[in-house]
C-alpha cells in the first residue's frame, strides 16, 4: 500500500485541513497523544500521515473547517489532553465526568424524548436525545462514550501479541477485520510479509464475517419493521455461517484467528467441505428471502424513502461501507487502496444512489452474493504453504498504517512500534466515527417510530467508536 | 410468498435442537446463593434484562443467537424483556466501564426483588483483557453481587444456555 508520513508544521497542517472541505482528499482519521497530533488523509489511493508537534498542548482545529473531524477532536482532548484551537464544539465526548450540555432546540410545541444508555433490546449502550414536533423528529443528538474502555491507553506499551488481542476486541462483530487491520499496520511498520496462504485465509475469515453480519442485519432491519419471518430465516442462515466459521477456525466469531505475521492456525482439515456445504445452503435459501423482501409491500412501505442520507453528506463524511455505498459513495478499501489477495479475486462493489433504509438493505443483499462468490474463489485458489512467518524485530522506532474493509466499512489502523518491539501508540478508527453523525442527519424529518429501523440500517458500532 | 415460506417451515418441523445438559459447576455456584423462599415464589419462568456494561458487543451477538430458531430460548421459560421493571435476572456483559457504572446500578435498583445477577463473558468476571484500564471498574462483582458467572470470550450460545438452565433449575426446585 502506498503511504507517506511527514512531520508537519502548523502551516502544512492548516493547509491539509483546508483541502478537506474542497473534497480534494478525504479524512481518514485524526488522533493524538500527549504532545503530538496526527492526521491521516487519503487522496485517490494514496494515504498521507501528518504529525504535528503540540508541545503547548494545542493544535489548529480541523473540525472548524471540516465538521467530520469535530467528534475526533473532542475525543483527542479526552484521551490525549490536546486542545483544538478554534473548535466549534469544545464539549467532552468520551469522558463523562461532568454533566453534559445538550444542544438546544427551540420552537413551539417541541418536546424531548431521552433514550438510553440502557435500551429496550439486546444492544449496546448509548444515549439518544430526540427533539420532536408531534411524531416528527426535529433533531436527534447522540451522546456516546458509554462503552469507553480506554483501549488507546492499554495499547501504549503493550507487547505486540497483547495489542493484537486488544485490537480483536475493539468491536466484536468486526473482530476479524480489526485483527487484519492491526496485523497489516504492524507488518507495514516492521517490513514483514506474511505467506500468501495466510493472506488468503484472512480474506476467507473476513468474508465469512461480512456474510454473518449482513445476514444478521438484513433480518434485524426487517424485524424492526415487524416482519419477523425474515428475521427468523436470516437468523438461521447467520447461525450456519457461525458454525462453519467455528468448524474452520475454532471460534464462532473467529476471534484471534488472525495474528501479526499470518494466521494462528490453518484451515481445519474438513474446513473446505464445511464451507462448500455452507455455500450450497445459503445459495438455496437466500434467493427466496430476497424475493420475499422485494415483494412484501407492507415491508417495503417501511424501508423505501425512510431515513434518506444525501450523497453530499456521505461524500463529505467519507462514509464507508453500506452507508456510503447506498448513497452513491463508491468506496471499498479492498479496492482502494486495496490489499492482497483481493487483487487476485473477482468481485463487484455494489453502489446505489437512493440513500434510504431500503438501499442499505439492498447493498447488504448484493454484498452477501459477492461474499459467497469470493469464498468460492478463495477455496478454489487457496495457495499451499506456511500460514505464519516470524516478524522481524524492530531496530528503531517505526510506524505503519492499514486500511481494511470490515463489514461496516473501512477500518483505519496506525501503530508505532518502539525499538524494544512493544507498541508505543496505536490508533484504530472505526467506520462508525463517520456514520454516527450521518444517522443524526438521516433521521431528521422522519417519525420517531422509524428510528429503530434507521438505526439498524446504519448498525453503527458503539464499542468500536467508544474505544 | 410469505405463506409459502410459512407453510414450508410448518411442514419441515422445528429446527430447534435438543437442550444441552445443565452446567454442573454453574449450578453449584448458583445453588449456594439462591434464596429458598424466592425460588418458591418465582416459579419457573424467568424474565431476563440484558445490560451491556462495556462489552465489545461479541457477547451481545451470542446472546442474540439464543433467540434464533436453533436455540429458541423461550422454550425453557426464559425470555428477554425490555425493562428492568419486568426482570428477574440481569444478564450483564463487559468490564463495567466507568461511564456505564451508574446506569448499571440504576438498572439494578429498578429491578424488583427477588433478582439475580448473571455476569456473562470473561470481561464481566474481572475486566478480562481490559483489566487494569483506568476507564473500567473491572468486572460486574465490583459493582453488584454476582450470582452466576458464565465464562467465555464470548461464551457460545450453548454455554449461555447451560448456564441459564442451571439458573432455572436452581430457582424452581
Amino acid at each position: 500500500m502506498d503511504w507517506t508520513a511527514s512531520i508537519a508544521d502548523r502551516a502544512a497542517w492548516e493547509q491539509a485541513a483546508a483541502s478537506l472541505p474542497r473534497g480534494a482528499q478525504s479524512l481518514l482519521s485524526l488522533w493524538g497523544e500527549p504532545g503530538l497530533a496526527h492526521l491521516a488523509l487519503i487522496n485517490s489511493s494514496r494515504i498521507s500521515l501528518l504529525h504535528l508537534d503540540c508541545a503547548a498542548g494545542a493544535f489548529p482545529s480541523v473540525g472548524r473547517l471540516h465538521p467530520p473531524a469535530i467528534r475526533l477532536e473532542r475525543a483527542m482532548r479526552d484521551l490525549a489532553g490536546l486542545d483544538s484551537e478554534g473548535s466549534p464544539d469544545a464539549r467532552p465526548w468520551l469522558r463523562h465526568a461532568a454533566p453534559y450540555a445538550f444542544l438546544r432546540a427551540e420552537g413551539e410545541g417541541l418536546h424531548q424524548i431521552p433514550v438510553g444508555p440502557v435500551h429496550a433490546g439486546i444492544i449496546e449502550p448509548g444515549h439518544f436525545r430526540f427533539t420532536a414536533s408531534g411524531e416528527t423528529v426535529v433533531r436527534l443528538e447522540q451522546r456516546l462514550g458509554y462503552v469507553h474502555k480506554g483501549i488507546d491507553a492499554l495499547m501504549a506499551g503493550a507487547p505486540l501479541e497483547r495489542a493484537a488481542t486488544l485490537a480483536a476486541r475493539v468491536s466484536g462483530d468486526s473482530t476479524v477485520a480489526y485483527s487484519i487491520a492491526f496485523a497489516q499496520a504492524a507488518e507495514s511498520a516492521l517490513g514483514a510479509a506474511p505467506p500468501p496462504r495466510a493472506l488468503w485465509l484472512r480474506a476467507l475469515a473476513a468474508e465469512l464475517e461480512r456474510l454473518a453480519n449482513h445476514l444478521g442485519d438484513i433480518g434485524a432491519v426487517c424485524n424492526d419493521a415487524s416482519f419477523s419471518v425474515m428475521h427468523a430465516a436470516c437468523g438461521l442462515l447467520r447461525e450456519h455461517v457461525l458454525r462453519a466459521a467455528s468448524a474452520c477456525f475454532g471460534h464462532r466469531l473467529m476471534m484471534d484467528a488472525v495474528v501479526p505475521g499470518g494466521m494462528r492456525s490453518d484451515l481445519a482439515a474438513h474446513g473446505a467441505r464445511e464451507l462448500t456445504a455452507l455455500l450450497a445452503f445459503v445459495r438455496r435459501r437466500f434467493p427466496e428471502l430476497v424475493h420475499l423482501y422485494d415483494n412484501t409491500p407492507s415491508l417495503k412501505d417501511r424501508t423505501v424513502s425512510t431515513g434518506i442520507l444525501s450523497h453530499a453528506l456521505a461524500q463529505q463524511y467519507a462514509a464507508g461501507g453500506y452507508v456510503g455505498r447506498a448513497s452513491g459513495r463508491h468506496f471499498d478499501a479492498r479496492r482502494t487502496p486495496g490489499y492482497a489477495p483481493y487483487d487476485a479475486l473477482r468481485f463487484e462493489v455494489p453502489s446505489v444512489q437512493a440513500g434510504d433504509v431500503n438501499a442499505r438493505v439492498w447493498i447488504r443483499i448484493r454484498e452477501v452474493e459477492q461474499s459467497l462468490a469470493l469464498i468460492e474463489q478463495i477455496l478454489a485458489g487457496l495457495p499451499s504453504g506456511a500460514i505464519h512467518s516470524p516478524l522481524p524485530s524492530a531496530r528503531a522506532t517505526t510506524e505503519g498504517v492499514a486500511l481494511v474493509e470490515g463489514f461496516r466499512g473501512d477500518i483505519f489502523a496506525w501503530v508505532r512500534i518502539g525499538a524494544d518491539g512493544r507498541v508505543e501508540r496505536c490508533h484504530l478508527r472505526d467506520p462508525s466515527w463517520f456514520q454516527w453523525p450521518l444517522l443524526e442527519a438521516a433521521i431528521e424529518g422522519n417519525i420517531v417510530a422509524d428510528f429503530p429501523l434507521c438505526n439498524k440500517s446504519f448498525n453503527c458500532s458503539y464499542s468500536g467508536h467508544d474505544l | 410468498m410469505t405463506s409459502k415460506i410459512l407453510l414450508k417451515n410448518f411442514l419441515r418441523g422445528p429446527l430447534t435442537e435438543a437442550a444441552p445438559a445443565p452446567d454442573d459447576a454453574a449450578l453449584a455456584e448458583l445453588a449456594a446463593r439462591v434464596n429458598q423462599a424466592a425460588r418458591a415464589r418465582l416459579g419457573r419462568t424467568l424474565s431476563i434484562r440484558e445490560v451491556d456494561a462495556g462489552s465489545c458487543n461479541g457477547c451481545e451477538l451470542e446472546i442474540h443467537a439464543l433467540n434464533n430458531v436453533l436455540y429458541d430460548l423461550e422454550r425453557f421459560g426464559l425470555r428477554f424483556v425490555a425493562s428492568p421493571r419486568h426482570a428477574d435476572v440481569l444478564l450483564v456483559t463487559g468490564p463495567v466501564t466507568a461511564n456505564m457504572r451508574e446506569a448499571l446500578e440504576r438498572t439494578y435498583h429498578a429491578t424488583p426483588d427477588p433478582k439475580w445477577v448473571v455476569a456473562v463473558g470473561d470481561c464481566a468476571r474481572n475486566g478480562g483483557v481490559f483489566a487494569g484500564s483506568a476507564a473500567c471498574v473491572g468486572g460486574v462483582s465490583a459493582v453488584l453481587a454476582v450470582d452466576l458467572h458464565i465464562p467465555g470470550c464470548p461464551p457460545s450460545p450453548t454455554a449461555l444456555l447451560s448456564g441459564l438452565l442451571a439458573l432455572v433449575e436452581s430457582v424452581s426446585t
